[in-house]
Parts: structure tokens; sequence; C-alpha cells
């Protein structure tokens, strides 16, 4: 089971409550559909700068492996206050940790509500429902 | 989706598959960039059962294909491989295709996607010739093994043909793996030296295996797709929907080596409209480095400023170079090597140099 400290997307990003902003990340799925479990494929990241102001489902940087570009996209809408540039510049860490390390941007939300998304069960059967 | 007499096997071996022109084909094996380098250092095995190969027989067989492919058959030399494209009569290819000029037929391998188009537009063509299609796509495998340590795998293998004297682009035929007259050429898509052998479809698994325990000792692997585009890329090499199609004419892909305009060939299909294009082409292929980390892509368009340059055909990381390179059409005198430009990605741009095809030549080393 993915953590269940957090709320998912179907485009495979997560969001974490951290005080009084919210870290957002691509879950290990995302990582592996990217990289095919090699951290060597993934290639480059770009985040926002802070102050940009995001609404929900808005892309807000892109990453991109060997094989294909992928959006990214705000769970819910916000202020960005910090980017992980160390992610950014280091992508293997997203391979190894996702969940912590490895998160992209800090957001001031504009609700602190994430009920419109999935928890981690919800996130697993949709993976599970969308198995290829 | 088809599946060639491999696919069980790949799958057992644990391959991301994809469909690829109509077929479940392996992607890879392993990491893609992994595999590349497998081939350019050692030695891999690929699964090109996917591929069309028809065999024409019959007494107007030359001339059949000769109104039909851009090369000259009747000057290739018996046992000799030759590249050629089938084209419409505007000039632009339905396929691009490998042309065996046998003792008694002539034999071609073409675009997995394009076979069934392929095959109608020869039968169409073929009525009233004294000639005889037969496609062998199903009832031959086709296995290539690439790169430096080929011919030391496969020679073990091999009774009655002696594989030191099948030259580049020449083929043969000895028994393998105990297979009587199998066809073995030195042909590839890699840029390296290799060999492509055609056996019956129900020896496809074992000529495979022994393949692999031979090849165990030489560093061979089973590489995917993914990789072998890679490779294709790197050596210069077309790929059909990409630095060619039903826009793309081969005299502005830098493909004219595979074009006979000699009055002896006579007449084929899109010749005159070819040879227009070849006094006055308006654009051409050219290569592609990303001075950065974005990898060029089909459909990204060029910059210079606020001039749009041109756009990318195929795009790949590459391991061999260590560098992001592609292929883009650019207006015929542009694009010079050297010569800088902007690649566009998503409204962002990357800084990118000009460079000369092909990107990596073990040959011309």
């Amino acid at each position: 089971m993915r953590p269940n400290d957090r709320r998912y997307t179907e485009s495979h990003e997560w969001i974490k409550p951290d005080g009084e902003t919210m870290l957002i990340g691509i879950t290990d799925f995302a990582v592996a559909e990217l990289s095919n479990g090699n951290e060597g494929d993934l290639v480059y990241c770009d985040l926002p700068e802070a102050g940009r102001v995001l609404d929900a489902g808005e892309t807000f940087g892109e990453i991109e492996s060997v094989k294909a570009v992928a959006d990214l996209n705000a769970p819910i809408g916000g202020e960005v206050v910090e980017s992980n540039t160390a992610t950014e510049e280091h992508l293997e860490i997203l391979s190894k940790d996702p969940w912590n390390q490895g998160w992209l941007i800090r957001i001031r939300p504009n609700s602190k509500s994430l009920d419109k998304l999935m928890d981690a069960p919800a996130y697993e059967k949709f993976l599970a429902a969308h198995k290829h | 989706m088809q599946h060639t007499p491999l696919h069980d096997l790949h799958v057992r071996l644990g391959a991301k598959m994809v469909e690829f022109g109509g077929w479940h084909m392996p992607v890879q094996y392993g990491p893609i960039l992994d595999e590349v380098r497998t081939v350019r250092t050692k030695a891999g095995l690929f699964d090109l059962s996917h591929m069309g190969r028809v065999r024409v027989t019959g007494p107007e067989r030359v001339a059949f294909v000769e109104s039909l492919v851009t090369c000259f058959v009747a000057k290739i030399p018996e046992s000799a491989i030759r590249y050629g494209l089938f084209c419409r009569a505007d000039g632009n290819p339905i396929d691009d295709l490998l042309v065996y000029k046998g003792k008694d037929e002539v034999f071609l391998v073409v675009n997995a996607s394009n076979t069934t188009v392929d095959l109608a537009w020869m039968r169409e063509h073929a009525r009233g010739k004294n000639v005889v299609i037969d496609d062998q796509t199903d009832a031959l495998a086709m296995l290539a093994l690439q790169g430096q340590t080929s011919a030391a795998i496969l020679q073990p293998l091999v009774k009655d043909c002696d594989l030191a004297k099948i030259g580049y682009y020449k083929f043969g035929f000895g028994s393998v793996c105990g297979i009587a007259g199998t066809r073995i050429s030195r042909t590839g898509y890699t840029g390296e030296d290799g060999f492509e052998v055609y056996v019956p479809k129900q020896d496809a698994v074992r000529v495979w295996e022994e393949l692999t325990a031979v090849g165990k000792a030489h560093g061979l692997l089973p590489i995917g797709l993914g990789a072998r585009d890679t490779l294709r890329l790197e050596a210069g090499m077309p790929l059909y929907g990409h630095e060619i199609d039903a826009t793309h004419n081969p005299v502005e892909a830098g493909l004219s080596f595979g074009l006979s305009f000699a009055p002896e060939k006579g007449d084929w299909i899109g010749r005159g409209a070819l040879e227009r294009v070849a006094r006055a082409p308006t654009k051409r292929l050219v290569g592609l480095k990303t001075d950065g980390p974005r990898v060029p892509r089909q459909g990204y368009e060029l910059y210079r400023g606020a001039e749009k340059l041109g756009y990318v055909v195929s795009g790949s990381v590459s391991p061999t170079l260590g560098v992001n390179i592609g292929t883009c059409y650019v207006p015929a005198g542009a694009g010079n090597p050297g010569e800088t430009c902007e690649l566009v990605i998503n409204g962002k741009r990357q800084a990118a140099t000009f460079c000369a095809l092909p990107f990596f030549s073990r040959t011309r080393k």
C-alpha cells in the first residue's frame, strides 16, 4: 500500500499537507512509467518559480525521460512557495524516494480541502483498474 | 495484434511489450540506453519477424521489381543487396526496403507497418506480368545479430558457409542450427557489423536459444525495438514515418544513393517527380545535437530568434555520443554543420547545433 498520509490524482501526482503548506510530488508508478525502473532514463525536470499562482489541474512543470515528456499538474489551486531544486538537478532522487526526498513543489493552498482527490486505497484501485 | 513466433519467449524474458506496426513486440528487456551500449560494444539479438518478407520469382521478376523500386535491380550482382524505396507517382514513398538479388528470385524485406500496402501495390502492378509474389512473412522468422562479436557467435552454428566470405550487404545460404539452406545476410539497422537470418517459424525459438547460448561468452543480450531506433538514428538510417513518409521524399531525405536515374533502368513509378526534386530540392534532412538536457522529438519546431527554421522528425538520447540527437528538415542550403538554432518544447527553448549525418559510423572511423 502506498502512503495514506496524502491524496492522489489520476495523473499520478500526490499532495501532502505539511503545516500551513502542502507538498506535491509524483508517485512511484509515474516514475516507473517514465523510467522503466532505470533512474538514468530520467533526463530533465522543469519546476516553477516561487510566487507563481496555480489553478487546480494547471500544468506547473514537466518531466522528461528517454522515452517521453510528461506534464506535472497541480492537484489543487495555490501559490508556489518553493521548488525542490535538489530533485530538479538530481532526478535519481525520484527513483529512490518519490514520497519524501523527491517532493517537487511546496504550495500555499487556496483551500485545505483535499476531499475531491483519491486516498491511497482509492489510488490503488484506480491503478489496478487501469493496469495494462 | 499479431504475434511473432518468439512472442511468448519475449514475455518470459520479462520484456516490456508494445504495439508496433500491428504487432505485439518487445520495446526493451532492460534499460534502453544499456541495450544500445551492449550492441555498440558487444552484440545484440533482435526479433524482426514482424518485418515483411516477400519473395518474387518468375521470368519477369527483375523487370517487374525494377518498375516499382528506386534502385537499379538489374545491376545488382547476384547475392548482393541494395537499399531502395517504393514511391508513388508524386515521388513520395509508400515504403523503403532491402532488395536481395538471388539467382532465381528477388527477395524483399519491407517495414511491418507497410507490408499490407506494399503487397497490394505489388499485386496491383503485377497484373499481366509473368511473376509470382510469395508473401513469406508468416512462414519465416527473422532474427538479427548485431555487433562486433556477431560473426564469432554465429559461425559455430553455421555449417557449409564461411561467414567471412559474406561481405557487407551480401547474402548467402547455409545450414544454421541444422536448418539447411537458411538465408544469411550481412545486413542490419544499427551501424554495426552483423547478420540477419531467416528461418522457418517453427525453428525460431530453438535458433534464438542456440544463439543465446553461444553468445553468452561474447556478451550477447536480447535487444528491443527501443534501442534499435536509437541505434539506427545514430547510424543516420531513415525510418518510415519519420525521415520519409507520404510527404517526405527520398531525395530531400538524403537517400539519393538508393535511387537510379540511369537511362538503362527505364521508367519507374515516381522517377519523373524525383528527377524534378533532385534538380531543385526545397528542403533537406540534417542532423541536430542539443546543447542541454532536452531530447529532440518528432514534430518539435526549430527557430533562430523569431525565424522558423524547420522541424524535427526523429530524436533520441544518444549514449554513444553522450548528447541528445535528432534529424530535422530545414530549407535547402540551411542547417550547415556548426550553425545553431533553438528547439521549441512546449513553448520553452533548448539551444541546439546542426551537424552532418550520420552521427556515428564504425566503418568510416
